[in-house]
């Protein structure tokens, strides 16, 4: 089970979509996962072969758990013709394909009897000592041909709630533990609405880029430059990270919020992040969300501007060190070379980890973005 | 011992020692006696108490205060064609005779390619209890179980005090006889007539179903009693005494767990390295299919045992003890 978030300490598997023998690739999506979050999409490490499946839907595992076990590239059968059928039997949900790899203890004594009786030990609960199957849990159990499954626990029913107990802790220990700073700053936004209107206008509709894009490339640009501003605060030590993984603070329909990741946003071009992000927000708000999207945000950016904020202070969002927030372009009075125009405006603040970084540095970055949304086009 | 009655005869284990020794001396003009205040004295725990004068002092022989000396004269006249029977005061201070027990005893019959044996009985007092502190309350009969040429017996129980030192002079090679101190007050009855036991096999003293308590000398009468206290909530355990404790007696020992399918190994010895260890050994080689629980052990604890009395009754196994370790073990039927 991997680790969904800094604060994730279970989930339950929801879905296996890979079954034992199925060759796998390297960020091929192998399970959903059900967390505090939401439902997650689980990701593979490495390129293999999947030997077992050791957990079955419905089961609630700590992080850490093994979810399956996988052989090397190099154990992949020859000849992918060969069908996989032939090899391993069909396993439906926590049928004997799934019980048999799981962690039980069952009395040696148990475990030849039920061996006898054709029950799988690993379908039963043990009241012997340490949750032991013992020989009387076996011999109470009914003696089918076939142990029957386990139907599988629910899903916890109230995921809304379950998400509110996941931000609340978050927050809590962030007000906890991370001495914030505030900074805002106003900024002309009027060359960046401009070139946007241009740009739409030569696109259809479908293909129409919201400020939100160039704002967010801008932030991972401006971090660039100031690194204290970027990374994981862990075991009294501040990790900087070399890659921008711009967490996106996205509110859900029922209530709630998650924070995923648009990775390397530094990197990537306006369309390729406003595609990004509509994707991401698209498949936040339907449910499935990939598991390294979740894992690593070196920081996030919260966008209220829909809302008609002017402006927004973030908590922080532990491990990381800085939220920025950005709120609504409005036209608003503004004074240059000495006279007052109406200009599109937008409030951008930072709040900030003071155990990493201080004001002086955090105006850098303000600045920072101020200077780059200057010269739209080169974003 | 002068008249036979009829009935069952009421006596102590030290009685029956007493009663054995008698029956030894006037049975084979080769036995004597050899050890510190065996004669005079009557024996530290009394067990020879009035032999001298019955048999006088060629046959009852106190001997200075040497373990190592007496030991190595006692092998000596074994070797010459007698039948020693030396009565080491406690088995802390038969550690000053370990290499004549050790090196001399255990090895001539091997060493000698046969021709020679070393009929020799050797008692000695062990265990904890009594409130005289570390160096007279050791239990190192594992010492000894370790020890192969020797044949190492723990009778728990009236019979056994009674029928051992006679089957043990029978035996061809060394035979040590440890007796519980804590058990020369203890009553029973005995027959009028002795019955022969045997030195081969382990006992079961009480018939169950749930676990098996496996225990010897000075906690036999303990997993007795934590028996009693497990029936009354439920639980059957059966107990077996070993008896003796070299060589084992594995068909007795694995029997019982086939039946019950879980032990606990009750020993007076500290927990490492100790016989309950080889005894777990055992039943893990032979009838691990047959568990359905963990093998547990309930042993000293690892301290030179206390002078104080609770904390003396805290170091040793005590039925409470072995009851909480079985009911870890099993759940209570119904």
């Amino acid at each position: 089970m991997p680790s969904l978030g800094a604060d994730m300490v279970s989930g339950t598997l929801v879905e296996w979509r890979v079954k034992a023998g199925d060759a796998v690739k390297r960020g091929q999506i192998i399970a959903e996962v059900e967390t505090d979050k939401g439902a997650i999409e689980v990701e593979i490490f490495e390129d293999g072969v999947v030997d077992a499946l050791l957990v079955a839907p419905g089961t609630k595992v700590p992080v850490g758990t093994p979810l399956a076990t996988l052989r090397g590239a190099a154990a992949m059968p020859p000849s992918p013709a060969a069908p996989p059928t032939a090899a391993v039997p069909p396993s439906g949900p926590a049928g004997g394909e799934v019980g048999r790899g799981r962690q039980v203890r069952v009395s040696p004594l148990a475990r030849k009897r039920a061996a006898e009786l054709g029950i799988d030990p690993s379908t039963l609960r043990g009241t012997g000592a340490g949750g032991a199957v013992t020989m009387a849990d076996v011999e109470a159990a009914p003696v089918p041909a076939r142990a029957p499954a386990p139907p599988p626990p629910p899903v916890e029913a109230d995921r809304s709630a379950a998400m509110r107990r996941a931000i609340a802790a978050a927050m809590s220990r962030s007000k906890r533990e991370i001495p914030h700073y505030y900074l805002a700053t106003d900024v002309d936004v009027s060359r960046l609405v401009a070139w946007l209107e241009r740009r739409n206008a030569a696109v259809p509709v479908a293909q129409r880029m919201l400020p939100a894009a160039p704002l967010f490339k801008a932030v991972a640009l401006g971090l660039k430059e100031v690194p204290e501003l970027n990374g994981t605060f862990l075991d009294g030590a501040f990790h900087p990270s070399a890659a921008v993984h711009l967490g996106v603070a996205i509110s859900l329909r029922q209530g709630g919020l998650v924070a995923p990741a648009i990775h390397d946003a530094d990197k990537l071009g306006l369309d390729e992040l406003m595609n990004a992000l509509r994707d991401l927000i698209g498949r936040v708000r339907g449910g499935s969300i990939r598991s390294s999207e979740l894992a690593d945000p070196t920081v996030t950016v919260t966008n209220l501007g829909d809302q008609g904020v002017r402006e927004v202070f973030g908590v922080i969002f532990p491990p990381q060190v800085a939220i920025v927030g950005l709120g609504r372009i409005t036209q608003r009075p503004w004074v240059a070379e000495g006279r007052i125009e109406a200009r599109p405006v937008v409030s951008a603040t930072l709040s900030a980890d003071h155990r990493v970084s201080d004001g002086h540095r955090g105006g850098r970055f303000l600045s920072a973005f101020e200077r780059l949304l200057q010269e739209p086009e080169k974003l | 011992m002068t008249v036979a009655p009829a009935g069952p005869i009421r006596m102590t284990y030290r009685e029956a020692v007493r009663a054995a020794l008698r029956e030894a001396l006037a049975a084979d003009p080769r036995v004597f006696l050899m050890g510190e205040d065996v004669g005079r004295y009557g024996g530290t725990y009394a067990a020879t108490k009035g032999l001298l004068e019955e048999f006088g002092p060629e046959r009852v022989r106190d001997t200075p205060l040497s373990e190592l000396t007496f030991t190595g004269a006692g092998i000596g006249a074994a070797l010459g064609g007698m039948r020693p029977i030396l009565e080491i005061m406690t088995v802390n201070f038969s550690l000053l005779a370990l290499d004549q027990i050790v090196n001399n005893a255990a090895t001539l019959r091997h060493m000698s390619g046969g021709q020679v044996s070393v009929p020799l009985v050797i008692r000695m007092a062990t265990g904890a209890g009594r409130q005289v502190a570390a160096q007279h309350s050791h239990s190192l009969e594992a010492w000894y179980a370790h020890i192969p040429g020797i044949r190492v017996v723990a009778p728990a129980v009236l019979e056994d005090a009674r029928g051992m030192l006679a089957a043990a002079l029978r035996d061809p090679d060394p035979v040590l006889i440890f007796e519980h101190a804590a058990l020369y007050g203890v009553e029973g009855e005995l027959p009028a007539v002795p019955r022969q036991v045997d030195l081969d096999r382990a006992a079961v003293r009480r018939s169950g179903d749930d676990v098996s308590l496996i225990a010897y000398g000075g906690t036999v009468g303990k997993a007795l009693a934590a028996a009693e206290q497990l029936a009354a909530g439920g639980i059957s355990a059966e107990v077996v005494d070993l008896r003796t404790l070299r060589p084992l007696d594995d068909a007795t020992i694995v029997g019982s767990v086939r039946k019950t399918h879980r032990a606990v190994v009750v020993d007076e010895g500290w927990r490492s390295g100790s016989l309950a260890a080889e005894v777990m050994a055992r039943i893990m080689e032979q009838a691990f299919y047959e568990l359905d629980a963990p093998v547990a052990r309930v042993c000293t604890a690892e301290v030179p045992i206390p002078y104080p009395k609770h904390l003396e009754d805290a170091a040793l196994p005590q039925p409470e003890t072995i009851v909480a370790a079985a009911r870890s073990l099993v759940k209570p039927r119904g």
